[in-house]
């Protein structure tokens, strides 16, 4: 099934510290985390994202501290999927864990504007730009972490696998 | 084929006998680590399994982040942890006046060693690659189930052979060499791979500058960085480890994505400017003097007693600039008290520098040290993004000990040789 969101658009080297600043760290109560999401760099986001919304980003996404709480921030703030060229590695683990699906579309990326209406097929990695008509392909999840991703997180598939 | 020395500590704890890059794995785990910040939610994922801890002597749980405790939810996710300590009887849990920063006390305390496999809910838990371990950053999920099941998944990373030449001069840490690497790749340009630091440069490096420059491989996006086992490591781990303990060596064929060659004899001392750890500079190439508000020694990058010595030697007899806050904080209780007998402490007290109980505090913008708009620090912490240390027009530029301490001194960017 496919997600249909705007594009909240952001650069490369997105760092966690942005996504969720340490100072909001005291908690992890996930709509809590949401009230201060992207806050130092983009303070409408928090308030004016929608449930559906879909976060893009460039190079190396989510790079920096392995704070879960960003991922969990993003999820709670309504956004069903992450697409960006390239995931820092613990974000990419961390999303995949939490059950947030995270697209690598590399350098096609920048053909996605913010304000666009994207189209998102998380099962096959289709990705349509309903503004400008472009049609992106994402790399495919490898081996068991496509079987994680299905179970909803990491949580969910030890229990299956118990 | 051969392997290098990630593959052949991840081939083990996976039970085979060979592992090759990008090759998924579920490996058996040495230590678990989290802290003050990363327990609580790990905890709360632990507990939607139902299961036991997997074995209470390999959890590490160390409150040094917003500890002693900065407000009242800090309190909170303080008690969280302690409570799961004593109910789990986790053996190493250590509280207020016994805790360090996490990547200093771990070695220190030899709960890390050579071939062990460690992961930790903290992205600096690339540290122990110095000892020769594979260690790497996680999650609160992955952290959580690894506490009930002793196990996480990995993908074999491709390597960097980081390979070392030349003699290291006396004025170069290894924050200045880590530094240069990041500015040389970029702060992606070891994303999913490992750095394995190979060479003849090797045998330069203190351990203190080891676990310097293991400690920023997240930095460059690196999974983990790794050093050989040598005579240096030895001297460490030797009574220090109380487990049994496999040391690896890459072999002669090992294969590696890319080389990258640094001469140690040509380093000069570096800054990151703001906003990332990639934007490097010599501090000599600095045009247009840069004025500062605060210096933080300390970190988990840089908390250690070689890095004390280092800025206490260069605080002697000086004093910190009249506009300058300098913010002192030894990783651990066991350097504290060293630095205090060596006279480390009183060199900086006099010197007019604030010193404080371990924590990561500043580093990460909790507290003991927070910036307003419009401040700059020097830093000999690992990182310098946008409101890493406080409001979000403050910046931080990320230093070496003696570059800190000589930047403290006359108020500006600058390096020991400029402090007459």
């Amino acid at each position: 099934m496919a997600l249909e969101g705007k594009v909240w658009r952001y650069g490369d080297n997105i760092d966690t510290d942005v996504i969720i600043p340490a100072r909001y760290l005291n908690t992890f109560d996930p709509q809590e985390l949401a009230k201060h999401c992207m806050v130092d760099i983009d303070e409408r986001f928090a308030k004016e994202v929608q449930p559906g919304d879909i976060m893009v980003g460039g190079r190396n996404f989510g790079c920096g501290s392995s704070r879960e709480h960003a991922p969990v921030a993003i999820k709670a703030s309504g956004i069903p999927v992450v697409i960006a060229a390239s995931f820092a590695r613990i974000f990419y683990r961390n999303g995949i864990n939490i059950g947030l699906p995270l697209l690598e579309i590399g350098d096609d990326v920048q053909k996605i504007k913010a304000g666009d209406a994207l189209s998102v097929d998380v099962a096959t990695g289709v990705i349509k730009d309903l503004t400008t008509g472009d049609t992106f392909q994402a790399h495919p999840l490898p081996g068991f972490i496509q079987d994680i991703a299905k179970a909803g997180g990491l949580v969910e598939y030890v229990k299956q696998k118990a | 084929m051969g392997m290098n020395m990630s593959e052949k500590i991840l081939a083990k704890h996976a039970g085979l006998s060979e592992v090759h890059p990008g090759q998924l794995i579920t490996c058996d785990l040495d230590m678990v680590l989290a802290n003050d910040i990363t327990a609580p939610p790990s905890i709360a994922k632990f507990e939607e399994i139902g299961r036991p801890v997997f074995d209470p002597a390999k959890i590490a749980l160390v409150p040094d982040h917003f500890q002693p405790a900065k407000d009242i939810k800090s309190a909170g996710l303080a008690k969280i942890v302690r409570d799961f300590a004593h109910k789990h009887h986790i053996v190493n849990y250590f509280e207020q006046g016994r805790v360090g920063i996490e990547h200093v006390i771990l070695p220190e305390k030899g709960l890390v060693g050579p071939g062990m496999l460690t992961i930790g809910a903290d992205s600096h838990t690339c540290t122990y690659g110095a000892l020769n371990g594979f260690s790497t950053g996680v999650g609160s999920t992955d952290l959580g189930m690894a506490m009930a099941t002793g196990k996480a998944w990995f993908k074999v990373p491709s390597a960097i052979n980081v390979h070392l030449t030349g003699k290291k001069p006396a004025d170069i840490t290894g924050k200045d060499v880590i530094l240069t690497l990041i500015g040389e790749i970029g702060v992606d340009g070891a994303l999913y791979q490992s750095l394995e630091f190979t060479g003849e440069g090797v045998a330069e490096l203190s351990m203190t500058d080891r676990l310097t420059i293991a400690n920023m491989a997240i930095e460059a996006g690196a999974k983990n960085g790794i050093f050989p086992y040598d005579d240096v490591t030895e001297a460490y781990v030797k009574g220090r480890v109380q487990v049994p303990y496999e040391p690896v060596a890459a072999d002669a064929d090992a294969v590696y994505a890319r080389t990258v060659s640094i001469d140690l004899s040509a380093l000069t001392p570096v800054v990151a400017f703001p906003h990332l750890p990639g934007n490097t500079k010599p501090v000599k190439d600095i045009e247009e003097p840069i004025a500062i508000d605060q210096v933080v020694i300390g970190s988990c990058t840089n908390g250690r007693l070689e890095d004390l010595a280092i800025a206490a030697n260069i605080f002697a007899g000086h004093s910190v600039h009249p506009r300058v806050r300098c913010i002192v904080i030894p990783g651990s209780q066991a350097i504290y008290k060293e630095a205090m007998h060596k006279g480390y402490i009183d060199t900086f007290i006099d010197a007019g520098c604030a010193v404080s109980t371990p924590t990561c505090g500043p580093c990460l913008g909790g507290y003991m040290g927070i910036m307003t708009a419009g401040e700059k620090c020097v830093s000999t912490t690992n990182r310098n993004f946008r409101g890493r240390m406080g409001h979000v027009d403050s910046e931080v530029y990320l230093a070496g000990p003696q570059t800190a301490a000589a930047s403290a001194i006359l108020g500006r960017i600058a390096v020991p040789e400029e402090v007459d």
